[in-house]
């Protein structure tokens, strides 16, 4: 047994615990630290990708107890992958926190930070069914402390829309549980796969309830309408750092079902079928909603909350596919926009503390506009899916995955019309914020009215807007733009090693539509537990 | 004792999704506590119903009763008391900020104040 396999779990658990404990109240120590557990964290996320790249599944049993009575956490290829992404995403999006000072805008930023990570690692790692659904709760808890970060009555109320609705997310995942481990006695993923494999197909009623509830769970996490309707105003009023991260949310749901639609119900079950037919056309419904809101909404937070709205839907209509090209296709896509919406957040981020609003309206040109409009313009080019970024390769290589099948029509379709919708609203956001702000030069500011946050207040420009990063309260600046440049380096990097990137995803797709790996890992050679 | 314990989940699944469609946050925390309640029974009948029955296999024993699903709802129950205190610290922090306790988000969520109507605002009637 590597031990290696249960750091991404044990370290930001230790660190975020430490910083409670210890640092409570300074600032620098818990900078210092958190960013630094962060950085070894990624240098796991790669030993373990590495290990990994082998094709090995490894399986760590906590205790030493045998498998399927002991806990187990699984790595493989995608579970590696998405940990790495985690580490990568949340190291960037973590130094822009501190360069843009949004850390110190409320307590324990970094430790709910590090508690968020242990949460997301742990449910790309566990093999075991109920642990992720504990792993869950610790991603969700930690989560609910961030969004509200920095406080103010609109991101409270958002916050606490989000929690009900993922509460009830929650115990619908129990539901979905107990009526697993009714049929199949069991909540280790690779034996419950076992037991599936075998169950006559005559006694599956219960079977495919169980699993169009976990589907449900996943579609709840990923936000795949009709259950989406928490994303928006959750992410839209989230701190801009924290939704940044809460890009990686999104796929910890699309991962789920991978997970379990691969590996415990496989296509050859007749719980497949079920599931593809309720999937594809919600993947379709995802993105028309997600690309028209981009161009419906008047507000730069929810522009970005609907395109990963519209990313998840993309990536759904990959995954529902569950052929290892159409995988592939997905796991590539989720790299990319992870790091494409994750950029989008942190972008409006500035432009937010440069304009004192995130509203879609006519203003001053304000300061560091070029760079910032070049950024974003990079960004939404890698969003909406157009050359030269890895946006588009993404997408030819879902639209390439469902050539052969019969809804190909509607695949097409709904990609490429959504697609140009997104790419009028980003252009009409983009003219309206950097560009015709010039043609007021030299104008009176009385024909600009502000639009105040709340409701019932006279906004200001002096009053500082819990909403927004004030640029007073930033450590660098410049490092801010650093990070959110890091990102974009990643997009362009994903772009430049497409070919490796995809040999990988094609190995991992492999590996996952190969479920005997995991079961003969898991469950033989036991040899020296208890 | 089967009609007795489903038809507590039923009710008491009835009464919490009822309750987390209302309004206003006290009722949705009421909702997901009894939503989660009911969940806690439900999952401790995934084991079957069996009374007084030892729950460890020995020598001797041919009928047992399921630990696991206890152990499941032992762990159901301490998450689902903290987030129903993570819930109402919530709730009481927005309708301190915000002034009232609805859970909905207000217009100004979508739209900037500017382009409203002032009939509008005094639809909604909150301040």
């Amino acid at each position: 047994m590597n031990h290696v396999l249960i750091a991404p779990v044990i370290l930001p658990a230790v660190i975020g615990a430490l910083i409670i404990l210890w640092m409570r109240t300074d600032l620098l120590l818990q900078r210092v630290f958190s960013i630094a557990g962060t950085a070894s964290l990624l240098a796991v996320a790669l030993y373990l990708c590495w290990l990994a790249s082998s094709g090995e599944v490894y399986v760590y049993r906590l205790g030493n107890w045998a498998a399927p009575f002991g806990i187990v956490l699984m790595l493989d290829r995608l579970a590696a992958l998405m940990v790495a992404l985690t580490a990568v995403l949340a190291l960037v999006v973590q130094l822009y926190a501190f360069g843009s000072g949004w850390d110190r805008k409320g307590w324990h930023f970094h430790a709910l930070w590090q508690f968020q990570l242990m949460g997301v690692c742990g449910a790309f790692l566990t093999g075991d069914a109920f642990n992720l659904f504990v792993f869950f709760e610790i991603l969700l808890i930690a989560s609910y402390g961030l969004m509200i970060h920095g406080g103010g009555p609109m991101r409270l109320r958002a916050g606490v829309q989000y929690i009900a609705y993922n509460l009830a997310g929650s115990t619908l995942f129990l539901a979905a549980l107990g009526v697993l481990y009714a049929v199949t006695g069991t909540l280790n993923m690779a034996d419950m796969a076992a037991r599936v494999a075998v169950m006559p197909a005559e006694d599956t009623a219960l079977l495919r309830t169980g699993a169009v509830l976990l589907m449900l769970v996943f579609a709840v996490k990923a936000s795949l309408v009709p259950l989406h309707f928490w994303l928006p105003s959750t992410y839209a009023n989230a701190p801009g750092p924290v939704a940044a991260l809460f890009a990686i949310m999104t796929k910890v749901g699309v991962y789920g079902i991978i997970r379990f639609y691969t590996l415990v119900f496989p296509q050859d079950t007749v719980i497949e079928s079920v599931v593809m037919d309720l999937l594809l056309p919600a993947a379709l419904f995802t993105l028309a909603i997600g690309q028209i809101g981009i161009l419906g909404t008047r507000n730069l937070g929810r522009l970005a909350a609907f395109a990963a709205v519209g990313s998840v839907g993309t990536l759904m209509i990959a995954v529902a596919q569950f052929t290892p090209q159409a995988t592939a296709a997905a796991v590539y896509y989720m790299i990319h926009s992870t790091l494409a919406v994750a950029a989008l957040f942190l972008i409006i981020d500035m432009i937010g503390a440069r304009r004192g609003d995130l509203w879609l309206r006519l203003d001053a040109v304000m300061p560091g506009n070029g760079l910032i409009a070049a950024m974003f313009f990079a960004t939404a080019i890698a969003v909406v899916g157009m050359p030269p970024f890895s946006g588009f390769i993404g997408k030819l290589l879902v639209l390439d995955a469902t050539r052969g099948t019969p809804e190909v029509a509607w695949i097409w379709g709904a990609v490429l019309i959504s697609s140009l919708v997104a790419i009028y609203g980003m252009t009409r956001a983009g003219s309206l914020v950097f560009w015709k702000s010039y043609e007021l030069e030299g104008k009176p500011a009385a024909i600009l009215p502000h639009a105040p946050m709340r409701p019932g207040r006279i906004p200001t420009k002096l009053e500082p807007d819990e909403h927004i990063q004030d640029l007073g309260d930033a450590a660098s600046p410049s490092l801010a733009a650093v990070s959110v440049g890091a990102l974009l380096a990643g997009i362009v990097a994903l772009t430049i090693f497409a070919g490796p990137v995809m040999r990988f995803a094609d190995q991992t797709a492999a590996q996952l539509h190969d479920p005997a790996r995991y079961l003969g890992a898991v469950l033989e050679n036991q040899e020296g537990t208890k | 004792m089967e009609l007795l314990l489903s038809s507590a989940i039923g009710m008491l699944t009835a009464a919490g999704i009822y309750l987390i469609l209302r309004r206003r946050t006290f009722a949705v925390v009421l909702g997901t506590t009894m939503l989660s309640y009911a969940i806690n029974l439900f999952l401790f009948s995934t084991g079957r119903l069996v009374v007084n029955q030892p729950p460890i296999l020995a020598d001797g024993v041919t009928s047992y009763t399921d630990p696991l699903p206890q152990a499941l709802v032992l762990t159901a129950i301490v998450i689902s008391f903290g987030m129903t205190a993570v819930t109402v610290m919530m709730a009481l922090g927005a309708f301190l900020e915000g002034g009232d306790d609805r859970v909905d988000m207000p217009r100004a969520d979508r739209e900037p104040e500017v382009a409203r109507a002032p009939a509008d605002r005094a639809g909604e009637g909150r301040a």
